[in-house]
């Protein structure tokens, strides 16, 4: 039922200048797969090549097996969810959503079904009389959603649809978003710059930088094992602590300390530990910094600990539950060697 | 303002004075600065309109005192005046025909310039061009050329061996040659059509696009709902200038209307009324009806707007 998708090299280029790069990727039936970078990687450029809105400059598109390059947008089994959600400002919220079925000639009485049934799903039933601008952010984007689902897509596309509505909202919709893909089943693609959006939703998580993919796994996979410094950073919150290290003779050295990962480090150069990873609590793994607290926040579930080693390496380290720590204090850092992660000078992971 | 009103309310009448002449020093210079504008709209405008309708109830000939005579002039207009009833009948066909077709032109030519061509500023201000020199003399007379009798257009359709009439001369022909001059004006409307369809968001389109629709379509169902605020104002402004409109008739028809008053313009009878007859009472008479039918379809127009007019907030 669920559809497949394939990119095969696929390249974009405005002119003479490249802004994808030979894009490889395999999307499995019925994931949710989500695009995330910095602004500018290229993911929703990608995302609308795929929803047919942007030529494909080279490379090849495959639906379900079926080369798509050059099929009409309206005509690749799609729906998408735009950032500014994109609602027909003239139309009440019926006539929005029942816009794609008059315009597909479908029968009136099919087109109310169709259109009950998807405001149903959103709970936007006594909103269908008004006009977009009634509505609030939230129920717009609701009105958003449900233009997709109408049409009863086999791929559902999302552009940033959260990044126009408040924090808490935020994580409702998103909340939604993730149960409605549970309830439908399809194929989805969703673009976002917020890796914790990216981390929640995704099956799968590609991450994208200047036009290439850095990396492309399950949420966890990228967690444990990001395969270079820039998905590293990227993926995780607060961001992962990058600490530059020299290695002599065959042990790491770093902030004035000699730590003993037990694996091969030869040409590592940095060395990053996640901040919920470090203890400060001896006999917990290996030592590898000597501290001084430069700020500690209480969150109440966890606390956070700002700090900096004896060569002036800034550093995060979150610990958890209610913890006593004094500013100016020195404490030692601590890591289990299976958490700690090293790249070379190239950026890459060495494991 | 409102503070110092209350203030002063319950303060003997000596003190409000003092209060007012205050306020007069505090406002004076702006009065003065606006003394120009003011003695101009006051002298030229106001002051000839009132003694326009006053006019409008007198027979007056410029040479004899103004005879107060009542509504004669307006009892004339719908019973007793058959040049006044085919002015109507040539405005209107004009307004009817010029405008939506005018319209239609212009927005052809935005949506065409909309496409992101190369030197669009060029392309822009060549085809305002006209609207510039439009309503001139000089294009008045150069339009006469085209189609007169031995003008350009015979002569083009003489290539095919077609031997056309003297457009301009033929009452069958002669108001439509003034409403092609008056379409190849569309220059204002077209710019502010082009205006309006860059405000429509590209994401409008690309929903539509997605959602199954073609270009026939998103015009219909898309762009021309949301360039409706744009059409409206455009569709105002051409039909009061519309009603107006004087220059090209007068120069064409050297100022009678002719042939057979089937190029009488409201605006044309209205002048020769006044400046070859001399009924300055009747011509103004003539001149408050059109402001009373331009102001009607105009409520009219504002009335009806809320039900094909869509304003986004």
């Amino acid at each position: 039922m669920a559809t497949s998708i394939q990119l095969r090299q696929i390249k974009k280029a405005y002119g003479d200048v490249q802004v994808i790069h030979g894009v490889d990727l395999d999307i499995e039936p019925g994931d949710f797969t989500v695009f995330v970078g910095p602004s500018g990687c290229g993911k929703s450029t990608l995302l609308r090549m795929i929803a047919g809105l942007e030529p494909i400059t080279g490379g090849d598109l495959l639906i379900d097996g079926q080369r798509m390059n050059e099929v009409p947008a309206a005509r690749r089994g799609i729906a998408m969810v735009f950032q500014s959600y994109a609602l027909y400002p003239h139309m009440s919220v019926y006539q929005n959503l029942a816009f794609g079925l008059e315009t597909a000639k479908m029968p009136k009485a099919e087109i109310a079904q169709r259109v009950q049934r998807a405001a149903e799903i959103l709970k936007i039933e006594p909103l269908l009389k008004r006009k977009p601008k009634q509505l609030s952010g939230g129920q717009r984007q609701r009105v958003a959603i449900g233009r997709a689902i109408v049409r009863e897509p086999k791929i559902f596309l999302f552009d940033e649809p959260l990044s126009n509505l408040d924090a808490e909202l935020r994580v409702a919709m998103r909340v939604e978003i993730a149960k409605l893909h549970y309830d439908l089943g399809n194929t989805m693609i969703y673009v976002t710059h917020d890796q914790v959006e990216a981390m929640t939703m995704a099956d799968k998580i590609v991450v994208l930088r200047s036009g290439v993919i850095e990396q492309a796994g399950a949420p966890l996979e990228l967690y444990n094992n990001p395969r270079n410094l820039f998905v590293a950073g990227f993926i995780g919150s607060p961001k992962m602590n990058f600490m530059t290290s020299t290695v002599e003779a065959g042990a790491l050295r770093t902030g004035g300390v000699a730590l003993d990962l037990g694996r091969d480090v030869t040409g590592a150069t940095t060395l990053g530990i996640r901040p919920e990873h470090i203890t400060i609590v001896e006999g917990s793994g290996v030592k590898f910094a000597d501290l001084t607290v430069d700020l500690v926040e209480n969150l109440g579930g966890q606390t956070v600990v700002y700090a900096t080693t004896r060569d002036g390496q800034a550093l995060t380290i979150v610990l958890e539950g209610q913890r006593h720590v004094e500013i100016g204090s020195s404490v030692s850092a601590y890591v289990d060697p299976a958490k700690a992660h090293i790249f070379d000078a190239e950026g890459n992971a060495i494991r | 303002m409102a503070v110092n009103a209350a203030e002063a309310a319950p303060q003997n009448a000596a003190f409000s004075t003092t209060k007012w002449s205050r306020a007069w020093q505090n406002h004076a210079p702006g009065y003065l600065f606006l003394l120009p504008w003011l003695i101009g709209f006051i002298g030229l405008t106001v002051g000839p309109m009132i003694t326009s309708l006053y006019l409008s109830f007198t027979d007056f000939d410029l040479l004899t005192p103004a005879q107060w005579i009542g509504t004669a002039n307006y009892e004339r207009m719908f019973t007793n005046d058959r040049n006044f009833a085919a002015a109507m009948r040539v405005t209107f066909t004009f307004v009817l025909f010029s405008v939506p077709l005018k319209l239609a032109f212009a927005l052809a030519i935005a949506m065409l310039l909309n496409r992101g061509m190369k030197g669009l500023p060029l392309y822009r201000a060549l085809f305002y061009l006209p609207s510039l020199l439009g309503a001139s003399v000089a294009i008045a007379i150069l339009w006469r050329q085209i189609f007169a009798g031995d003008g350009l257009v015979n002569q083009f359709l003489s290539i095919f061996g077609i031997v056309g009439p003297s457009w301009i001369s033929n009452p069958n022909y002669s108001l439509w040659t003034l409403i092609i001059l008056s379409i190849w004006q569309f220059g204002s409307p077209m710019i502010i059509f082009l205006a309006g369809l860059r405000q429509i968001p590209q994401d409008m389109y690309e929903a539509a696009s997605l959602d199954g629709a073609g270009k026939w379509r998103q015009f219909w169902k898309i762009t021309l709902p949301l360039l409706t605020p744009v059409v409206f104002f455009n569709a105002i402004i051409q039909t009061i200038n519309a009603f107006q409109s004087f220059t090209p008739a007068f120069i064409i028809s050297n100022g009678t209307g002719s042939p057979i008053n089937s190029t009488l313009f409201y605006a044309l009878y209205l002048y020769n009324e006044a400046f070859s007859f001399f009924r300055m009472g009747y011509a103004s008479a003539l001149a408050w009806f059109l402001l009373f039918l331009i102001a009607c379809f105009t409520a009219f127009s504002f009335l009806t707007s809320k039900y094909w007019v869509h304003y986004d907030d």
